[in-house]
């Protein structure tokens, strides 16, 4: 990789109170490149996407991607630099249709705004067709389509999940930020989304950063892994490479012998 | 054309004639009409703010009353009837304005905060127009002339009702159903909630000063006492009745109540009890309100 990469953590800090949620830390993320961030319960992934999308501004260091820094920026600004994230919670909107979730994305990208949706000329009528068309073909490409008029709320969990991602996507991003898209679902769920992640990236050239609790799931997709543990980064290389490390095995050990949720 | 613009127009023109024959009708029944007419305006755009942005707002009557007050000032001053639209629009700018006031630093707060903060709005502005000499002060305004006819009435609330439901059916206004199902979830979608929520109530503030102005013109005075915490009540109430964040719904509610007080003339004065015993039995047993008819799908539920 030369250059800058898209997104660069520059000696990220972040405390709360006494407490070191992250410390130090240095990612890299270039372009249409996959990189997973594992690391044990509490280890400070989600707070290293809060980080990213503003939800929090780092105590220390510097956030950038492409070119510009981030910090200080609001997680709507954020979106419209292109990265967008899902939630280790989901948040949709529960009350609004599968098909208005992602309209929602697609605010950003409107030509026409407040003054035409009052007037309702053919320019309204012509740009709302033009998302409809592009929001179904989204939602066909999850296969989400035949749920276009039901409550987000009513979808099964998996599709929830696979909801966000689409919504994620409609904001067109440069980076999609997925805080443990597996968590919740059974094993064969997660083979299938293992390989949704792998066409996302191939379809729409984008990067991607996969929290990950699964190491199984990192593993099998991910060429580029980074190691967290309270808060730090204990290792960083190829899955094969990290799996042997021997601070990751004690991470990961100390935690697997306890049974799990 | 679009749809939405020829319901307006028929609207507007069927207004226009029945307003034009309103000699005919009874005087009474005219009064509650046209009460009606303005409780629509007052319900759907308090809707626009409470029901699909989700950001609970008590101080309604607060915006009424400057735009009631404005208006008044200016038609008592330059007695013409020319001057009523002008004024009426006037009223509707300046409550706009004080929505913006208000609406910025009080939207940073969630919900409860945010329905306190508006009601001592409500309270300070009807404590100061009390205070305030050369509007009459707590004896109010007497002698404003009768401006206000079926057909501006009807003509406005259907305008109003236009707005909202367009704004509201659109990308754009997604955003304000997005606001209020999950405000981080819209920010990570790119939408700057605060914009979106000001929005709303700068929008909802107009029209409820445009209300206040049709009000103040037709019944020919007004006191500050009229624009107390109890009107701003009535209109969350029909709000909530209607189901929030369903037009409709909130247009047969502001319908119902205005009439239900009229025709229960003996049991009028329970009628905040009576509101109060119904919004919690409704919350208990239909939180989606009374007239939120479930709206028809397309049965794409197949898997
Ligand atoms: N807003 C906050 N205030 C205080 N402490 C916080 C806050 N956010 C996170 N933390 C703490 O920071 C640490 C890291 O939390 P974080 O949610 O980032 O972990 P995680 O790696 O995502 O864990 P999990 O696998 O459980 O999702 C935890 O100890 C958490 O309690
Ligand atoms: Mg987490």
């Amino acid at each position: 990789m030369n250059g800058t990469p898209l997104l660069q953590l520059d000696k990220c800090t972040i405390r709360f109170g006494g407490l070191t949620a992250v410390s130090n830390l240095d990612l890299q993320i270039g372009d249409n490149e996959l990189v997973g961030l594992i690391g044990p319960n509490g280890a400070g992934k989600t707070t290293v996407f809060n980080l990213i999308t503003g939800v929090y501004k780092p105590t220390e260091g510097n956030i950038t991607f492409a070119g510009g820094s981030l910090v200080g920026k609001k997680p709507y600004q954020i979106t419209s630099h292109g990265i967008a994230r899902t939630f280790q919670n989901i948040r949709l909107f529960s009350s609004l249709s599968v098909f208005d979730n992602v309209r929602v994305g697609f605010y950003l990208h409107l030509r026409h705004g407040i003054i035409h949706a009052l007037l309702r000329g053919k320019a309204f009528f012509k740009e709302e067709k033009e998302i409809e068309q592009q929001i179904m073909d989204l939602l066909d490409i999850f296969n989400l389509g035949k749920f276009r008029d039901v409550p987000a709320k009513s979808l099964p969990y998996g599709d929830q999940r696979r909801l966000e991602i689409v919504r994620a996507l409609a904001t067109k991003p440069k980076l999609l930020c997925l805080d443990e898209p597996a968590a919740g679902m059974n094993p064969t769920e997660k083979v299938e989304l293992m390989k949704l992640i792998r066409f996302i990236e191939d379809k729409f050239k984008i990067s991607i950063l996969l929290v990950e609790h699964d190491m199984k799931v990192v593993m099998g997709i991910c060429r580029k892994v980074a190691v967290l543990d309270y808060g730090v980064k204990i290792a960083q290389g190829t899955p094969e490479e990290v799996q042997k490390n021997p601070k990751v095995i004690e991470a990961y050990l100390g935690e697997d012998h306890v049974p799990k949720d | 054309m679009a749809r939405s613009q020829i319901i307006l127009i028929v609207v507007v023109l069927v207004s226009l004639g029945v307003s034009l024959g309103s000699g005919r009708i009874d005087p009474y029944f005219l009064d509650v009409i046209i009460g009606i007419g303005i409780n629509i305006i007052l319900a759907v755009s308090l809707n626009l703010i409470n029901g699909y942005t989700g950001q609970f707002s008590l101080g309604h009557a607060g915006f009424m009353a400057v735009g009631a007050y404005t208006a008044a000032m200016i038609t008592l001053n330059v007695s013409s009837p020319w001057m009523f639209i002008p004024a009426l629009f006037v009223g509707g700018i300046f409550a706009a304005v004080t929505g913006l006031i208000v609406g910025i630093p009080s939207l940073r707060l969630k919900g409860d905060y945010l329905a306190i903060v508006t009601l001592g709005f409500g309270e300070i502005i009807r404590v100061v127009l009390q205070n305030m000499e050369f509007v009459g002060a707590a004896l109010g305004l007497r002698g404003i002339p009768s401006y206000t006819t079926f057909f501006w009435t009807f003509g406005l609330a259907a305008l109003c009702t236009y707005i909202v439901v367009c704004l509201v059916n659109s990308t754009y206004g997604r955003g304000f159903l997005a606001v209020r199902d999950d405000e981080i979830a819209a920010e990570s979608m790119g939408i700057n909630t605060t914009k979106y929520k000001v929005t709303a109530f700068v929008i909802g503030a107009f029209w409820a000063g445009i209300a206040g102005g049709l009000y103040a013109h037709f019944k020919q005075f007004i006191t500050p006492e009229g624009f107390n915490f109890m009107r701003s009540f009535e209109i969350v109430v029909m709000v909530i009745l209607g189901g929030m964040g369903r037009t409709a719904g909130v247009i047969a509610a502001a319908i119902i109540l205005t009439i239900l007080p009229e025709v229960l003339r003996e049991v009028a004065e329970y009628r905040m009890i009576i509101y109060s015993l119904l919004l919690i039995i409704l919350m208990l047993t239909r939180p989606q309100g009374i007239f939120a008819w479930e709206r028809k799908r397309k049965p794409t539920l197949s898997a």
